[in-house]
């Protein structure tokens, strides 16, 4: 067996975002490919604490490695992109910048090469190079019975420190998705900002731009959106009650987590994946993935 | 349109020279002005500057102008500016690096929701170590504008029901270790 992945929750996951960890268990449990969660870790900080103080954000994140490389983990998976973002942020500038390195050393003996050498990993990357589409198309247990999804990246996770996907047009979840059985739409929005924490502190316009993916997503005939990112997914998610409010539109639109499709695909409980945590598109989601009368001819 | 007029005499070329040497801000002067920052970026119809007006702001020296701008606040770090521009002009961390000044001097728009949000958002985590969601919405809420959680309300509710809602906030067990990794020490 493999040794364990190191896995770097992050705030979100434990709060709102709690359905991604939840299906990220169950489907890394699915594939025998065991997790570790980081002991002890810490915040990474996110982009507010960039906003005050570069050398402590830093810091944050020379803590979460150096916990990381005392648990011998050589991946360090982060599934929130605002994280993946940060802690690769945080080794790009350790090697560019001398002056950022010498604030960051956890250990003040400049031994940062080690934090270096830790692959801070996306799960979406860690599924696709480690897995596979081929791999999980054998896996399948369940037949897809609902309707097309869009696939929706976000920013963070593919801008300039990642290496999970293409930076303009990442194709690797719509892949996954399509091995096994759910068919996507292509469309021109899957890596724009959903706004972030501006839904929080300039309302009406992070909530307009959810808005417009949300719109987006329905013209190309998407019945759902799947995301990668527990912010992304919160204010897709959670804002469609207003944006009907607001606008008269309803789009009552289901907004998942890649994770929660591919471990129902492979015989995930609908508990287990965090399905009753959407606020929005619940009786899709439940039409969709709730164990029905009808599950025996669901089943392959 | 009304045009507002610059005066060489209010720019500080010098400080412009300071910012153009901070990590993630090189590359500063060869920008084009070729505005694909302002194209790119999703949020640059609400902003008082664009993207590329800030650039031009910043290398001609206008501080004042740059440092209370609402833009800077806007910014969501989604770096589409900083992949598409093509002089590689690392958009989104002079943003970064403006915010940081302005917070140091107390430059920002006064009762704006962003800079007090990252405020706290910096308290909590230096404190604890970990963030909480609602706790952190509370208290920005408070210091700006705490009529904001009556339209709160409902969005609240549907997290509560889903669960999804954590009054009881994380923290890091090893609360020693954090502050002494977030002191400042002293660099050679």
């Amino acid at each position: 067996m493999a040794s364990a992945y190191g896995y770097f929750p992050g705030c979100s996951l434990k709060g709102t975002g709690v359905a991604y960890e939840e299906s990220l268990l169950e489907l890394f449990r699915l594939l025998d490919l065991p997790l570790a969660e980081l002991q002890d870790w810490n915040c990474c900080g996110a982009t507010s604490y960039m906003s005050i103080d570069e050398s402590s954000a830093f810091q944050l994140s020379a803590r979460n490695l150096a916990l990381a490389h005392k648990a011998s983990h050589a991946d360090l998976l982060a599934p929130c992109s605002a994280c993946y973002l940060v802690l690769r942020k945080a080794q790009d500038y350790m090697q560019k910048y001398p002056q950022v390195a010498r604030e960051m050393d956890p250990w003040g003996n400049g031994n940062l090469r080690v934090l270096n050498q830790i692959r801070v990993r996306h799960p979406l990357e860690v599924l696709f190079t480690d897995v596979g589409p081929d791999r999980l198309r054998q896996k399948v247990v369940r037949r897809w019975h609902g309707g097309n999804v869009a696939c929706y990246y976000g920013c963070q996770m593919v801008r300039p420190y990642a290496e999970a996907d293409r930076d303009h047009d990442p194709v690797r979840m719509d892949e996954l998705l399509e091995a096994v059985g759910v068919p996507t739409v292509d469309w021109s929005l899957k890596t724009k900002c959903c706004g972030g924490s501006l839904t929080g502190t300039a309302h009406p316009v992070g909530v307009r731009l959810n808005y417009i993916l949300l719109k987006e997503a329905a013209r190309k005939g998407a019945q759902a959106i799947v995301t990668v990112c527990p912010l992304c997914q919160y204010n897709l998610d959670a804002y469609q009650s207003e944006i009907r409010r607001d606008t008269g539109q309803r789009f009552d639109m289901p907004i998942l987590y890649f994770t929660q499709i591919l471990g129902w695909a492979l015989g995930g409980g609908y508990k287990s994946l965090g399905f009753r945590r959407a606020v929005a598109g619940r009786k899709t989601i439940a039409q969709w993935f709730a164990p029905a009368r009808t599950e025996k001819e669901a089943y392959v | 349109m009304q045009r507002e007029l610059k005066f060489q005499r209010e720019a500080d070329a010098e400080w412009a020279r300071r910012v153009s040497q901070r990590p993630g801000c090189e590359g500063l002067f060869s920008c084009l002005q070729c505005g694909t920052c302002s194209g790119a970026c999703p949020l640059s119809i609400y902003m008082d500057f664009t993207p590329r007006r800030i650039i031009a702001l910043v290398r001609e020296g206008f501080r004042t102008d740059a440092l209370r701008s609402k833009t800077i606040w806007l910014c969501a770090s989604c770096y589409s500016c900083a992949v598409h521009c093509p002089r590689q002009i690392h958009i989104t961390d002079v943003m970064y690096s403006l915010k940081r000044e302005a917070i140091q001097h107390r430059l920002y728009p006064a009762r704006f929701p962003v800079p007090v949000l990252a405020q706290e958002f910096y308290r909590m985590v230096g404190r604890r170590g970990r963030s909480s969601e609602f706790w952190l919405v509370l208290r920005m809420a408070l210091r700006s504008n705490p009529l904001v959680l009556l339209g709160m309300f409902r969005t609240g509710w549907d997290l509560v029901r889903t669960g999804r809602l954590k009054l009881r906030g994380e923290r890091v067990r090893d609360i020693a270790s954090l502050s002494r990794e977030l002191a400042p020490r002293e660099v050679a």
